[in-house]
């Protein structure tokens, strides 16, 4: 058991790995608004398959990482997790057995909430907010959902994660 | 997969632990945003991030090495030919530099007023930009190895680009001059007319504040720093105006310029040795 476990976690940590790197793979300027939201993703997709197993602590301290890789304000990704984790939490059970395209639409609600959180720390530093664009990543992450669950899904039987 | 909800958890509820994680993380973000108290730590736990930055820019740097030595002789014959035809150029302008400084050196001795000092440059290479669209910060790969402080400079060949804003050990992070929230006082170089420029979060534009609607500002005047705010040096080219708007109704006229620098294209980038170091209290 213990076993298993060890082997989970290298798993999600290399997946969160890897999306920390797409996070902050530089694209042109004009196409940074389509990027998804990796990490949201990854952590909707794993609280959803093993709600259980993850610490709020541990999501915490991702949300620190991002803010420290991004440079964005300390705590602005935390605060963002901890609401979407939340939500995840108290929905697994219902969205789990939702058809893709309405996982698709719980994941633009969901990624939209985020870019909220996003958006009112950055008011409070002085920006200006944008208009409607900023729930452009929520879109993209939305229509992103399907391919990554759906891989994921997979990889997940082929290393027997759990 | 743990289907079954389990019936006697141990230890405090989700919501409670979510409640208490919020809260935590909105302290950090008040006291990220209101005082300096979390900027050493920042640097310092920001230098864990370089690694990822320098890896990110590993494909870019491959495919600039593929290129630089992937070339047929010919290519290089013409690069070749046509960096001897530009340094040409740059060599006259750079006669008539000679004596147009010297001139100058002799007027500003005749007005009593101080020398310009030649200022130090370190040559830096961009490393990444910052995903997040609403900010316009980019990483570049000097830190605080290479003596780089709060509030440095950074030019490109064309003009000024922004300013330091975070130093970690071997990268730091660079707010461009057009972030909505940073701000920077210059003058036409024409006429010598003071403005701040502001930036609005756009990569093409910048605008200046409070013009009144008499001041002589015209499209396609030069605008340079004025090294007013002490923390860029004098005479860099900053933007171009190119829309100027008298609006009778508006107490002011709305200027907008375009930034000389390519903010969004410059690799090499320099940054400039010219003031003091600048405590993080006056950032």
């Amino acid at each position: 058991m213990v076993l298993i476990k060890a082997h989970n976690r290298w798993v999600i940590t290399a997946t969160f790995g890897l999306a920390l790197f797409l996070t902050v793979f530089p694209v042109a300027a004009t196409l940074r608004w389509f990027r998804p939201e990796f990490i949201t993703l990854l952590v909707i997709y794993w609280v959803l398959v093993m709600p259980q197993q993850f610490s709020l602590l541990h999501l915490w301290l991702l949300g620190c990482a991002v803010d420290l890789l991004v440079g964005s304000v300390l705590g602005q990704h935390s605060l963002a997790l901890m609401v979407v984790t939340y939500i995840c939490m108290l929905s697994y059970q219902r969205v789990r057995s939702y058809a893709l395209w309405q996982q698709s639409a719980f994941v633009f609600l969901i990624i939209g909430l985020q870019q909220l959180v996003g958006n009112w720390v950055h008011s409070l530093s002085g920006s200006t907010p944008p208009s409607l664009v900023f729930l452009m990543p929520a879109l993209v992450s939305a229509l992103v959902w399907p391919f990554l669950s759906l891989y994921l899904d997979r990889l997940r039987l082929r290393l027997h994660v759990s | 997969m743990q289907a079954i909800k389990p019936l006697f958890t141990e230890g405090p509820s989700i919501a409670s632990r979510v409640i208490s994680l919020g809260a935590a993380a909105l302290l950090l973000i008040i006291l990220n945003v209101y005082t300096d108290a979390l900027t050493p730590v920042r640097s310092v736990l920001g230098s864990l991030a370089s690694p990822f930055y320098l890896l990110t820019d590993l494909p870019s740097r491959l495919l600039g090495w593929g290129q630089e030595n992937v070339l047929s002789r010919d290519q290089l014959q013409e690069d070749n030919d046509a960096l001897r035809a530009e340094l040409l150029i740059h060599k006259r302008k750079q006669q008539q530099m000679a004596s147009l400084a010297a001139e100058n050196v002799r007027l500003r001795q005749l007005l009593n007023s101080a020398e310009m000092i030649k200022d130090r440059v370190l040559v830096a290479e961009l490393v990444g930009v910052s995903p997040d669209p609403l900010t316009h910060r980019v990483v570049i790969n000097k830190g605080r190895r290479h003596d780089v402080y709060l509030g440095q400079p950074l030019l490109d060949a064309e003009g000024l680009m922004g300013q330091v804003v975070e130093v970690n050990e071997f990268t730091s992070q660079v707010l461009l001059i057009t972030d909505a929230t940073h701000a920077l006082p210059v003058q036409i170089s024409r006429n010598g007319v003071r403005a701040v420029a502001e930036g609005i979060g756009d990569l093409y534009h910048l605008t200046l504040r409070h013009v009144s609607n008499t001041v002589d500002v015209r499209v396609g005047d030069l605008l340079v720093s004025s090294g007013l705010g002490q923390r860029f040096p004098e005479g860099y080219p900053v933007a171009e105006v190119t829309s100027v708007v008298n609006d009778p109704g508006q107490p002011f006229a709305r200027v907008v310029a375009r930034p000389k620098a390519y903010l969004n294209r410059s690799r090499h980038v320099l940054l400039v040795f010219g003031g003091k170091a600048t405590d993080a209290g006056e950032l």
